[in-house]
Parts: C-alpha cells; sequence; structure tokens
C-alpha cells in the first residue's frame, strides 16, 4: 500500500516537472516568431484587437469565447458552453503545448480560414495573460 | 440498459408505422448504449457537443464523418492521424447493429429512425424554435441523459 502511494507521489512530481504553463508556451511562441523578419515582440492591445475582431468570416474569437475572457463562452453552432480562455480564470488553459496547437489551427481555420503566424497566436496569449 | 428502454424503442417503431411511416432499414443500433467505451472518444468528441452514441449511426456513416473532420459542419476540428484511427476504430465497431439500409447519412437529425422519433406528431415545430433547444444536434435540452447514451422517452423534459 505505501509503495503504491510512493509510485503515487514520483507520478505526480514528474507529470508537473513536465508540464507546461503558459509562459512556457508562450516562450515556444517566441521562439517562432522570433524567425520571422521584424519581429519585435507580441503586444496584448493587438492581441485583443485580433481577438475581437471578424477577419472576413462569420466569427470572430469572442464569438465564442466572449469578450469577457474571464467568463465562460459558448459555441456559437451548438451552445455548448465553454470554459473561460484566460489563464486567470482558469487554470488548464495553455499548459499542454500540444492542445494549443490544436486548437489554433482548428479556431484560425474557422475564424480566418488560414493557420495564424507566431505572432498573431504570441499577441493573443499575451493579451488573455493580461486579463486579471 | 433496461428492458424497459428496449420496449420503448419497440414500441415507438410501431408507433411510426402507424403513422404511415414504412421503416426504411435506417435503424439505430441496440442497446443504444454500447458496452464498450473509449476515453479518448469521450474526451475529443464532447468538447463541442455531446459525445453522441456510436449506436446512431451506421459504420461507413462514421468513416465518413472522420475522415471530414477539417470541415465538420462547418467548423474545423481536425485530429492527428494516431486519435482519429483510434476513434474512427471505436466508432466503426459500436456502430448500429440493425441498419440494414444501403445509406450512410452524415447527420443523425437525416435519419429516418430520428425523423419517426421526432415527428410532428410527437413533437410540434415551435418546440425547436425554442432557443433552449437551439438546434437538433443538442439532444441534451430535451433528453437530460442524452449524454450517457439514455434517450428513454420518460426522461425526456421539454425546455419551457
Amino acid at each position: 500500500m505505501l509503495r503504491v502511494f510512493f509510485v503515487l507521489c514520483l507520478m505526480l512530481i514528474a507529470q508537473s516537472a513536465f508540464a507546461e504553463t503558459p509562459e512556457s508556451v508562450l516562450a515556444t511562441l517566441k521562439s517562432e516568431a522570433s524567425g520571422t523578419p521584424g519581429f519585435q515582440g507580441f503586444s496584448a492591445a493587438r492581441g485583443e484587437t485580433f481577438f475581437k475582431t471578424k477577419h472576413g468570416g462569420e466569427w470572430s474569437c469572442s464569438s465564442c469565447h466572449t469578450e469577457n475572457t474571464v467568463a465562460e463562452g459558448k459555441h456559437a453552432k451548438t451552445g455548448k458552453v465553454i470554459k473561460p480562455i484566460a489563464p486567470s480564470a482558469n487554470a488548464e488553459r495553455f499548459t499542454d503545448m500540444a492542445k494549443v496547437e490544436k486548437w489554433f489551427k482548428r479556431n484560425c481555420n474557422d475564424v480566418l480560414e488560414r493557420v495564424c503566424t507566431p505572432q498573431e497566436k504570441g499577441d493573443v496569449l499575451t493579451y488573455l495573460l493580461a486579463v486579471k | 440498459m433496461s428492458t424497459a428502454q428496449a420496449d420503448d424503442d419497440d414500441r415507438d417503431e410501431r408507433h411510426g408505422e402507424k403513422h404511415g411511416e414504412r421503416n426504411s432499414g435506417e435503424n439505430r443500433g441496440k442497446p443504444l448504449q454500447s458496452a464498450q467505451s473509449n476515453a479518448k472518444f469521450q474526451q475529443e468528441c464532447s468538447t463541442c457537443h455531446i459525445a453522441y452514441s456510436p449506436r446512431l449511426l451506421p459504420a461507413e456513416s462514421w468513416r465518413k464523418v472522420m475522415s471530414g473532420l477539417n470541415k465538420h459542419f462547418g467548423s474545423d476540428a481536425s485530429l492527428n492521424d494516431k486519435d482519429n484511427k483510434e476513434i474512427t476504430d471505436f466508432l466503426v465497431s459500436n456502430a448500429s447493429n440493425r441498419w440494414s439500409a444501403p445509406t450512410a447519412p452524415l447527420r443523425i437529425s437525416e435519419t429516418s429512425w430520428f425523423k419517426r422519433e421526432h415527428n410532428s406528431h410527437e413533437i410540434s415545430p415551435e418546440a425547436w424554435k425554442n432557443p433552449k433547444v437551439k438546434s437538433p444536434a443538442n439532444c441534451a435540452a430535451c433528453h437530460p441523459q442524452a449524454e450517457r447514451g439514455d434517450f428513454n422517452e420518460h426522461a425526456i423534459r421539454m425546455p419551457r
């Protein structure tokens, strides 16, 4: 029994040691963005505008996540509740790079009909991290 | 899976035929709640809508749905190849076991069994317009246990 407990503790420690944080996700985006000529860092203001603006299509990011990013959102089509997107309101957000990439791919395709640039993704995350 | 629920199913089908709707062979499977479950399916398919029971559609429908996830009813719901394969395998092996028609609709609401169960004798057109219902895809609006694959008619609660 004690051995099981010990193994469980080890697993927990290992998991937290490798878990990503919104800051480490942002750092990864920054290293991707810095490869583009003229990169001058991320901007929360630019991220906010990007988040709240439609980009030629039917939806903006805020169509589902709402303009209040610490509140629950709602899927624009199905109505299913979406947990808050801002890390200050939902500690699970931006803690898994694979999940971050999966959702940027999907949602950028829905909103912009293309992939987002590392600059755009970094701006949005910088904005979301600034919302308290 | 209760006997009562199986009886409901059979009765519903007879009831439908009474209204002159011949059974086209587009039947959802039985039992509705498959014995198998799959964590990846639950996790990935319940993010934007409930994880619909695989029994509601035939295997070929699921193959079509899963091969077109990048344009999934107007949204990009794409998965990586590994997860896509795992979920497709699960859906296909737990699909409707009573589907005899050579059809493979993409929408559950386009199947004959769905239309039979939700015809205008059963549900007034106004009920569909309730904003709490929003879409026929929103099973849980009236079937509170839908997420668990339980569509027992005795549990139906129409929102006001």
